[in-house]
């Protein structure tokens, strides 16, 4: 299918992501990530034709937020659109985005996720995704040890745990560089024993340590016409395509069968759609939605279509380190920050800085012509973005 | 679908949302409320780009997102009912008694008008035009309600005003 | 360029009171298999529904992504679904855009709601309002709506004798639209006796509580004369956000209305919207609303409400012979069901209440306290 016109990402903001944000109420803290977005591209409100915004309204309990909020998104007398899918939020406005651009309707699109978790009750808000009839009694939040125990009954529990804890450790070394992050623990490799065995366990060999955060924080991007783009940004990072699948509710009924994941289903659908055969060549950077070092492990195979046991040597190997063959989430990830109607967002926004060179401490050190940014959310849903440098460009061309 | 379909044998199962939520004022908030709470003083703040004094107080003026922090300009106590309904149903969220009247009520030295209730008079005779004044509550609260209601500045028909609100 | 997107096909359930036998997901299941049964699509990216939009909200279905619930009736296994949360004709100006950017062809728009469902639809629209400043004196969109009413009355020369002939009209319309069922018609004398709920808004101003759901196929011009051969075309559409505060802003003037008519007309290009339309389909959740958004829309005089009331205005022009929201659809739904009216109208599929020859055609809906947030769809056939 043809794209109407291209659309490139010339700004991104982002508010400090914390677990304390006491000193801002909600539209002051998405006005942060707006400010930030709108400097960066060197635009103001007047400039923007309409506003994009996403979160879920049971973590707050605010009905319509985005109705609150025009007192900080700047939305007063625009164009809105407001779209929720859960913890893919964040990816599925960055699409809307893309869409009220390339359609034509629009030139220049503010996109704001947002969630200010400490406001609310998250794992009483996600029980309350589940059916009242037939789940609800059952559900303990989106927690689950399931990845982990598949991983140590494939791999072993010593090579298996080990790697999820390199890359926890992976993960908190990219943190480290990036002062927006939440969680930044200065952990060392040599601590991967000591972390392993007194982590809290949560479900199974599920540890603290292996989990998401809980933070508050706003994400906003601004999206541009080709023309748009080229008058306001030198390089700026243009979306080449994306791909969203999501499954039902109650997918585990058939026990232990083999079922496609909507990850690699989105993977083999974005490759065959631009030409690429080898993800790992031909991407030079993966932003990736990891709720947990287990997942995060698990879904490289997924995401980079993968057999055996590759996706753990890629971690053994060093290889998805920032100054590897192929870095994953220079930005600490969704263990580092995780502000759930904004997390998805922020792995596109992560992957466009790097494209754009503005990146800042966890800039990579080569630069960076095509990245890919995953969204995860709902049960088991994915959003998949590429996006692309003027170089890479022309050399499709 | 049958136009008259068959219930016999369905049933229903009753459900509550009761989530705990704690909101952060934010700065510009604390310090409204806490003049309110502590000396009963209403502020506001200003745009200087639009020339306009704006409340509720809040951080950025939503027409030209200036920056209003540090713009507070003291209004009221006393204002003018601009306008007003009289809410007659009760519900959990409506406070006390009903009928209630909300106004907007702009505040001497305000631009923009304030949604409160008013009391202290009859419901029926409230117009717009009227003269009000700000009643603080006697107890520390931690919203708006820091002011109870409004009253008529002079003196009216009737005098059955809202009772106290819990904070 | 961007191509043309067509509406193919619409279906709805009736809307009813409390549709306590039936979930969501059914009411929704019903709309999904009569909109299979009219266009003979599938769910496939090769040339069936390749994206679902749905429409729904969190507090109203009391679960958090409420979507989640939908994945199947949304035929979104392995496939594309996404929810507007917003009031349901964002969801036409979210296909639009979708299809327009070429990024997929064929989009299943699915909204649902039970009103019902909530303890008080006041309840849940209390929660649009800030904890700190307007929550604690109680403000929902029924005060709200009283505070606007109060301040578009006394500018427009609309009394309340004028808003029982709205009423009246609504009810009697209702009777012709099968979808509507068990809401009795009422003469001028019993909505003048009505109860006041928020003054001047009386107990039948105000919409019904209602449950239903309604659905929509939309399609890139080449596909949709394959799939019908009626399209009603998205000729332009436009929306506006307001102030939030009440206070901030001035609750007569239809600033947001009059900013989303105006980019709707300039996409379709309607240079003199006050003849344009065979049909209006507005969204009327009170009486007062009807003249006071068609003031807002252009198509009546600033101040003109009361006069055009009686001057038989909204018979002549045409305006919600549905029934309207005034004959029940759910807050989150009333915009998206006024754009399948008005397409029923433009397909000659509107049975009783059909306008002949009807070519173009007005959809508006509305989200927010005292109408903070309006959306204008402008709908074209051949
Ligand atoms: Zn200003």
């Amino acid at each position: 299918m043809k794209k109407n016109r291209n659309v490139g990402i010339v700004g991104v903001g982002q508010s400090v992501y914390s677990s304390h944000r006491e000193e801002v109420n909600q539209p002051e803290m998405i006005h942060e990530a707006v400010v930030e977005a709108l400097e960066m591209a060197g635009i103001t409100m007047a400039e923007v034709d309409c506003v994009v915004h996403g979160n879920m309204e049971l973590f707050e309990m605010v009905h319509q937020p985005d109705l609150w909020h025009t007192l900080g998104t700047g939305a007063w007398g625009k164009e809105s659109l407001r779209v929720t899918t859960g913890g893919t939020t964040g990816a599925t406005l960055a699409a809307a985005a893309d869409h009220l651009v390339a359609s034509g309707l629009h030139d220049v699109v503010l996109a704001i996720g947002f969630e200010k978790l400490q406001e609310g009750h998250t794992t009483g808000g996600i029980t309350n995704m589940a059916d009242p009839l037939w789940g609800r009694q059952l559900q303990t939040g989106a927690l689950t040890g399931m990845t982990a125990a598949q991983m140590i009954e494939e791999f072993g529990a010593e090579r298996a745990k080990a790697a999820a804890m390199a890359y926890r450790i992976l993960m908190d070394a990219n943190a480290m560089k990036n002062p927006k992050a939440h969680r930044r623990l200065g952990l060392r490799p040599d601590q991967a024993e000591e972390l392993a065995a007194n982590s809290p366990a949560l479900v199974g060999e599920l540890r603290m340590i292996h989990m998401c955060s809980q933070s508050d924080g706003a994400c906003a991007m601004i999206f541009a016409s080709e023309e748009k783009a080229r008058q306001l940004c030198a390089q700026p990072a243009w979306i080449e395509d994306h791909v969203t699948a999501h499954r039902e509710e109650m997918f585990c009924l058939f026990g232990n069968a083999p079922v496609l994941t909507t990850h690699r289903h989105c993977a083999r659908k974005l490759f065959a759609r631009n030409g690429i055969r080898d993800p790992r060549r031909e991407i030079d950077l993966f932003e990736m939605y990891d709720p947990s070092a287990w997942w995060g492990l698990d879904w490289l195979r997924e995401f980079l279509l993968l057999e055996g046991d590759e996706h753990l040597r890629m971690v053994e190997s060093g290889a998805i380190a920032m100054d590897g063959d192929f870095p994953v989430n220079p930005s600490g990830g969704v263990i580092a920050s995780n502000p759930i109607g904004a997390t998805a967002m922020v792995r596109v926004a992560e992957a466009a800085l790097q494209i754009m060179g503005r990146a800042g401490g966890h800039q990579l050190p080569r630069p960076v012509r095509r990245a890919l940014a995953s969204g995860f959310g709902g049960t088991m849903w994915t959003v998949l973005f590429l996006l692309a440098s003027d170089t890479e460009r022309q050399a499709a061309a | 679908m049958e136009l008259t379909p068959d219930l016999r044998d369905c049933f229903t199962v009753p459900g509550k949302l009761a989530l705990p939520y704690t909101y952060f004022a934010g700065r510009i908030g604390s310090r409204f409320l806490l003049a309110l709470q502590e000396e009963h003083r209403i502020l506001g703040v200003r745009c200087a780009g639009c020339a306009t004094v704006l409340v509720p107080p809040r951080a950025t003026c939503d027409r030209c997102q200036a920056d209003l922090a540090d713009t507070w300009v003291e209004v009221g106590p006393a204002g003018r009912v601009e306008n007003f309904t009289v809410v007659r149903y009760a519900d959990r969220h409506v406070p006390e008694p009903v009928p209630l009247v909300l106004a907007l009520i702009r505040l001497d030295g305000a631009d923009t008008p304030l949604v409160h209730r008013l009391g202290g008079m009859d419901p029926e005779a409230v117009r717009v035009g009227l003269r009000v004044t700000a009643v603080f509550a006697a107890e520390p609260r931690d919203t708006l309600l820091c002011i109870d209601h409004f009253r008529p500045l002079a003196p009216q028909p009737s005098a059955a005003g809202p009772r106290p609100q819990g904070g | 360029m961007a191509r043309r997107v067509g509406i193919c096909a619409v279906a709805q359930t009736t809307w009813e009171r409390d549709k306590w036998s039936q979930r969501f997901q059914g009411m929704a299941l019903e709309v999904l298999e009569d909109l299979l049964a009219r266009t003979g699509l599938t769910f496939s990216e090769d040339g069936g529904i390749g994206m679902s939009i749905s429409v729904s909200d969190d507090i109203f279905d009391a679960r958090t992504i409420s979507d989640n619930a939908m994945t199947d009736v949304l035929g979104a296994h392995m496939g594309c679904e996404e929810k507007v949360a917003q009031e349901g004709l964002q969801a036409l100006y979210y296909g639009l855009a979708a299809i327009r950017s070429g990024h997929v062809d064929v989009v299943l728009v699915l909204g649902h709601c039970k009103e019902s469902q909530p303890a008080s639809r006041n309840q849940v629209t209390h929660m649009a309002f800030d904890p700190f400043y307007t929550r604690p004196v109680g403000l929902d969109f029924t005060a709200a709506a009283g505070l606007q009413a109060q301040a578009y009355a006394a500018r427009a020369g609309v009394g309340d004798r004028h808003l029982a002939q709205v009423v009246v009209r609504a009810r009697q319309l209702a009777t012709r639209n099968l979808k509507i069922t068990g809401l009795p018609v009422v003469t001028a004398a019993e909505v003048l006796a009505s109860p006041l709920l928020a003054d001047p808004l009386r107990e039948l101003h105000a919409y019904p509580v209602s449950d239903g759901a309604v659905g929509l196929i939309l399609a890139a011009e080449e596909r949709a004369r394959e799939i019908t051969d009626r399209p009603v075309w998205i000729a332009g559409v436009g929306n506006c956000m307001d102030s939030f505060f009440l206070g901030d802003r001035d609750l007569a003037s239809n600033f947001p209305l009059r900013q989303a008519a105006a980019r709707a007309y300039r996409r379709a290009g309607i240079d003199h919207p006050q003849n344009a339309f065979d049909v209006v389909e507005l969204s009327d959740q009170y009486a007062y609303q009807q003249p006071m958004w068609m003031e807002g829309l252009g198509l009546v005089p600033a101040g003109g409400g009361g006069a055009w009331i009686d001057a038989g205005g909204p018979e002549a022009a045409r305006v919600n012979l549905s029934g309207g929201m005034l004959a029940g659809n759910p807050l989150i739904l009333g915009g998206l069901v006024r754009a399948a009216e008005a397409a029923l109208q433009l397909r000659g599929e509107a049975g009783d209440h059909q306008v002949p020859g009807a070519r173009r055609a007005l959809a508006h809906g509305v989200m927010g306290p005292a109408g903070q947030f309006h959306t204008v769809a402008v709908l074209e056939r051949d």
